[in-house]
């Protein structure tokens, strides 16, 4: 029988198999070909391999970033908060100790760790990616198998460059069809979510297919893998086509001569098999999918954009009922109002999920001629030092900076408020970012999650709105229609 | 990592779905660069608030998680372990649990047991109709003992192994150094490495 995607690469790593078979199975042992790090989650690993005398055993497969903490202002400034610089001054030190790769605030390489792999051509398709952070996920857009793991595992991979893995089980999500104008890859995602719930993916690995799929971008489909972890998969992934050839060649670690054409020999055969099967099969219809948009305080919350909050008697599960009535709560939501009646305070652009030069492409758009809603605050945080050069080569710093919108340094920023860039007690945002956890993006914050294109149109109109709410554009330098 | 073999200690019902680990900890406390002294921060925003289970006394010496459904979501901070353990938690009871923090319980020793719903339930009205009734953890047998209620609980055997002996995973991986050279040696080419670094 044939193999899925998934355990194509899988079966590809394994150094040992575990002993046994079926639940009672051992872990298998599988070889990690690239390790991502960052300044929050390797400072214990790194002291853990101290204290045993171990040594760091693959610096060649580790590259270091910093990004959680970073300030997005003023970062030629010594880091304001003492806590903040110390845990990045611990990952200059560790990486200067160990030896490995690192790219500190003010290098252009800098940013998200999720942006900066594949930018520099480090994720390619076929690997194993492990990172201690959740979001890793992102890097499955290549055909990768990439996952989040925690800092014991950190250290396990500094020390061994395997993980202990049980196999996964495999979920395929088919989309199908053609995306409407204003609708994009994020709309996918929390589509998907809504649909199979925080937990549905919880022990899969989940394969995105169909067409809809096959016509997005990378930077589109790094979205969608982005937010497996939210669905609970520690892994999503696509298989590697043209689109992702293109997008690798040429990129400072892609293959070059032969060894290209070595590399695309193998990654034409990293796709799931005809003969294959899924453990699971979840269908999505990309024809009628409209702009959605979280109402509470989970990912799995969400509803499309034209829709209503939903009365917590709504729902079957006692739980889920439960839950409900405590995110409106904390939303400060009643049930029944449209939502693109709700008004934001804040709206952010940018995170592992949403910062990619697309995205912020898509965004420019649709604000280029417009007007900000002068009581909206907005926030552009490019994925990275690199993105933010290649926006500004475009001009689209200036559009945002016209527009009222910040234009600030590469983060993860608002995403999650480690740096200053957070949101006040009871503030409202619409964010591209992954969680509507509360607190996340600030203690007693309230946030909206949505896409690049819905962001930008919250910020003209001052509520949660799509960009065909908007009215046409004012003529303007930058613009090109001559209609009056 | 200490060995866990049974536990037993105050059940603490937390009736709520979808605890993410940023309810666990929030971000700010994950500046810190030791692996312990998370206790304060365990569940800081809740805590807060006066009528936060863990506010109440016997609850606030509790050792014994008894959670809702998908405990654990979002991050892969392992500091929410470090912080369940710190504050004084041996196991976490939940119907479901999130894949990695299931894994990073397992590595720092914290029982992530789970349970059919409906035996959560009755260990959620035996715990809140008599605070402070103690739950026996069993790995050994893999039961739970609340009360009244006796109740089977899930756990992969391998992880069970490991916490029944307190094995250190990285010392076991290098017992088998020799086969990660031998794979190492088989890698192809064309595959990425970081050093020597290359830019744009």
């Amino acid at each position: 029988m044939g193999k899925t995607l998934a355990e194509k690469v899988w079966d590809a790593h394994v150094v040992r198999k575990g002993e046994g078979e079926g639940a009672n199975a051992q872990p298998d042992l599988l070889f990690i070909d690239l390790h991502l790090v960052h300044e929050v989650t390797s400072p214990q690993a790194f002291e853990g391999l101290r204290l045993a005398g171990r040594p760091l055993r693959r610096p060649d497969l580790t590259i270091a970033t910093e990004d959680h903490n970073t300030p997005t202002m003023d970062i030629d400034k010594p880091i304001a908060d003492l806590t903040s610089r110390t845990q990045i001054q611990t990952l200059r030190n560790n990486c200067k100790e160990f030896g490995v790769r690192l790219h500190s605030l003010g290098d252009a390489e800098q940013g998200i760790v999720h942006v900066v792999g594949p930018q520099l051509g480090l994720t390619q398709p076929g690997m194993t990616v492990v990172c201690g952070d959740s979001h890793t996920s992102t890097h499955g857009a290549f055909g990768a198998l990439a996952m989040g793991i925690g800092t014991s595992e950190v250290e396990h991979v500094m020390a061994t460059q395997t993980l202990s893995l049980k196999p996964f089980k495999t979920m395929a999500i088919n989309v199908e069809g053609t995306l409407r104008p204003g609708v994009s890859a994020k709309d996918i995602i929390l589509a998907v979510i809504a649909k199979i719930g925080t937990g549905g993916g919880q022990g899969y690995v989940l394969e995105y297919r169909g067409s809809a799929i096959r016509a997005l971008s990378m930077d589109a489909r790094m979205t969608i893998c982005n937010m497996s972890i939210e669905a609970g998969a520690r892994a999503g992934l696509v298989a590697p086509d043209q689109t992702t050839y293109e997008y690798m060649y040429g990129r400072p670690h892609a293959p070059q001569g032969e060894e290209w054409d070595a590399a695309v020999e193998y990654w034409n055969t990293l796709h799931t098999d005809d003969d294959a099967t899924f453990d699971v099969e979840v269908d999505l219809d990309a024809d009628t999918l409209e702009p959605f948009v979280t109402w509470g305080t989970n990912p799995g919350q969400g509803i499309s954009l034209n829709e209503a909050v939903p009365f917590p008697g709504d729902f079957g599960d006692e739980n889920a009922k439960l839950a409900a009535e405590r995110a409106l709560q904390y939303m400060g939501l009643e049930a029944g109002t449209p939502m693109k009646d709700i008004r934001v305070d804040t709206v952010f652009l940018g995170s592992c999920t949403n910062s990619r030069i697309e995205d912020l492409r898509a965004a420019a758009d649709v604000i280029r001629g417009r007007e900000k809603d002068p009581k909206v605050r907005m926030l552009v945080v490019p994925g990275s030092a690199r993105v933010r050069l290649e926006a500004e080569a475009e001009g689209l710093d200036k559009v945002f900076k016209e527009f009222g919108a910040e234009w600030r340094f590469a983060g993860c920023s608002m995403c999650l408020g480690m740096n200053p860039d957070q949101l006040e007690p009871g503030e409202r945002c619409a964010s591209t970012s992954n969680r509507n956890f509360e607190g996340r993006q600030g203690k007693g914050g309230r946030t909206h999650l949505v896409s690049p294109v819905v962001a930008a149109a919250t910020a003209v109109r001052g509520t949660l709105s799509s960009p065909s709410d908007l009215e046409p554009a004012s003529v303007s330098a930058s613009t090109t229609t001559d209609a009056a | 990592m200490e060995k866990f073999t049974t536990h037993t200690g105050i059940g603490v019902p937390l009736r709520q779905s979808n605890v993410d680990t940023d309810q666990i900890i929030p971000a700010v406390y994950l500046k810190r660069i030791t692996r312990t002294g998370f206790e304060d921060a365990l569940f800081s925003a809740w805590r807060k608030d006066a009528s936060f289970i863990l506010n109440q006394e016997p609850f606030n010496a509790g050792s014994v998680l008894v959670a809702g459904p998908d405990f654990g979501t979002g991050s892969s901070r392992e500091h929410a372990v470090w912080a369940l353990k710190d504050y004084g938690f041996k196991a976490v009871l939940s119907s479901r649990f999130a894949d990695i923090f299931r894994g990073n319980s397992g590595k720092q020793g914290l029982l992530a047991a789970e349970l059919a719903q409906d035996d959560i339930e009755l260990i959620w009205k035996v715990l809140e109709n008599a605070p402070g009734t103690e739950v026996k953890v069993d790995l050994v047998s893999k039961t739970v003992e609340c009360g009244n209620v006796v109740a089977p609980f899930e756990i992969d055997d391998y992880t069970r192994w490991r916490l029944l002996e307190g094995l250190d995973d990285i010392g076991l991986t290098l017992q088998h150094e020799e086969d990660i050279t031998a794979y190492e040696a088989t890698r192809p080419s064309f595959k990425p490495k970081t050093l020597p670094a290359r830019t744009q």
